[in-house]
């Protein structure tokens, strides 16, 4: 349905396309269902599950002692903002997965959080280098507000799936709803596909 | 567990257009069909720009639940903002709008909830809470109810006639309005007392005083910083995590 006298404001080109609906943000907005938890990183920890069992637990030391990677990428909040050009590191799910020396699991994976935010993902979409525990947003640490210390950041997914204040990834046969996904967002999220809500 | 599916892209037709405030303007969509929503959901409108070009953007719904048929939306105009400011020049009643919803169903709030609330609000924060409190003057009004609202000045309070009805005439909903940017003390055209500071901690704890009880549960919506400052807030004074429910806006 055309709206006649709409042209959309006169703005810059993007380096890069954004996904359809997407508009450019030079801010950083903050989404989040709750208040930022008071997350302490002497106490915090992050543990691995696969088919019920915990296959390791690490502290915020032992993560960092791990094998850091940067990621360089765009990203794409369902609430239609995207933003180019940001910059992340943390661990990938691989290197934990090599450190607790277990194969890469199938199936689908639920991320667990302070707060108790969930969301779920297929595993291959956290793995080969898709997904980091990320704790450093453009060179400093990250804000408790954008999910600091750690989050997880899957970039090729909306923004929902990169869980803030991440401590726990729990693989699994099943591809379970997680806490945005029961109220009608897509159980899996691709910008490119505007897979918002769920028949998307 | 259950799932609940988003509906499809629907056309809306606009009835009315009134102007809040020197911001905001209402804007009421008779929807093509019925469409049952909660208080404090919200519904996408997507503009299409004759070359194809299209935005969306994301608005709560201030009127409430019981009309399934009409929904009203406040929107605020954004400097720069592509869609806010389409609709303060030019959608006028006959307009159709292209919307999708209802969305979002974390920051709702049912008047079977009979425990006692906090509703806190900054500028057109406010959205969401008047559906949820239009919602609750037509129903049994049983949950003890505190409302703060913060606005910039006094023309920029949003459905303040409405609200000080709502307080007056109801014994078990307490009202604080509180102004950022003004000097006065006092303001003679309004039967509520206002503050005239940012919402603060002890704003808080002698809005929960009037109250008789801690809170069940709160709902903030606003600015980043404010709902940052606010959760802060009922986290010190020991709400649980779950029963704190927040929605931002604005980078």
């Amino acid at each position: 349905m055309i709206n006649n006298k709409f042209f959309g404001r006169k703005r810059p080109e993007p380096a890069r396309p954004v996904p359809p609906g997407q508009y450019l943000e030079d801010g950083f907005p903050v989404l989040s269902a709750g208040p930022t938890p008071k997350v302490d990183t002497a106490t915090w920890d992050f543990s691995i599950e696969i088919d019920g069992s915990k296959i390791g637990t690490w502290s915020w030391d032992q993560l960092n002692a791990l094998p850091q990677t940067d990621i360089h990428t765009d990203i794409h909040c369902v609430t239609k903002w995207s933003k180019q050009d940001t910059d992340w590191r943390g661990v990938t799910i691989d290197d934990l997965l090599k450190d607790a020396d277990v194969e890469p699991p199938t199936g689908f994976v639920m991320a667990g959080c302070d707060g108790g935010y969930t969301t779920n993902v297929p595993a291959p979409d956290v793995l080969n280098g898709k997904a980091i525990l990320a704790h450093t947003y453009d060179g400093q640490p990250l804000a408790p507000e954008h999910g600091g210390p750690v989050r997880l950041f899957i970039p090729h997914l909306y923004l929902w799936k990169s869980a803030k204040w991440i401590r726990s990834l729990t693989f699994m046969d099943q591809d379970v709803p997680g806490f945005w996904e029961r109220y009608g967002y897509h159980m899996y999220g691709d910008p490119w596909r505007e897979q918002r809500y769920t028949n998307d | 567990m259950k799932i609940e599916p988003v509906q499809e892209w629907q056309i809306a037709t606009v009835t009315s257009v009134n102007v809040e405030s020197p911001r905001v303007k209402l804007f009421k969509l008779e929807l093509g069909s019925e469409t049952k929503f909660r208080a404090g959901q919200y519904f996408d409108i997507r503009l299409t720009a004759p070359d194809g070009y299209q935005a969306q953007r994301s608005y709560s719904v201030t009127s409430s639940p019981e009309d399934a048929r009409t929904i009203e939306l406040a929107i605020e105009l954004i400097p720069d903002g592509e869609v806010s400011s389409y609709f303060h020049e030019y959608v006028e009643p006959g307009d159709q709008i292209e919307l999708r919803g209802p969305i979002g169903g974390h920051f709702t709030l049912s008047p079977n909830f009979t425990k006692p609330v906090l509703l806190i609000a900054g500028g057109s924060g406010i959205a969401p809470i008047i559906s949820m409190l239009r919602h609750r003057r037509s129903s049994t009004r049983v949950a003890p109810t505190a409302v703060i609202f913060s606005a910039r000045t006094e023309s920029d309070i949003l459905f303040g006639t409405e609200l000080a009805e709502m307080s007056d005439e109801d014994p078990n909903l307490h009202l604080t309005i509180t102004l950022t940017r003004s000097k006065s003390e006092s303001v003679a055209t309004s039967s509520a007392p206002r503050e005239t500071r940012r919402i603060d901690r002890p704003m808080i704890d002698s809005t929960i005083d009037s109250l008789g009880e801690q809170p069940a549960r709160a709902y903030v919506c606003g600015g980043t910083d404010f709902v940052e400052t606010i959760g802060n807030h009922l986290l010190d004074i020991g709400m649980a995590y779950d029963d704190v429910r927040t929605e931002r806006f604005g980078p």
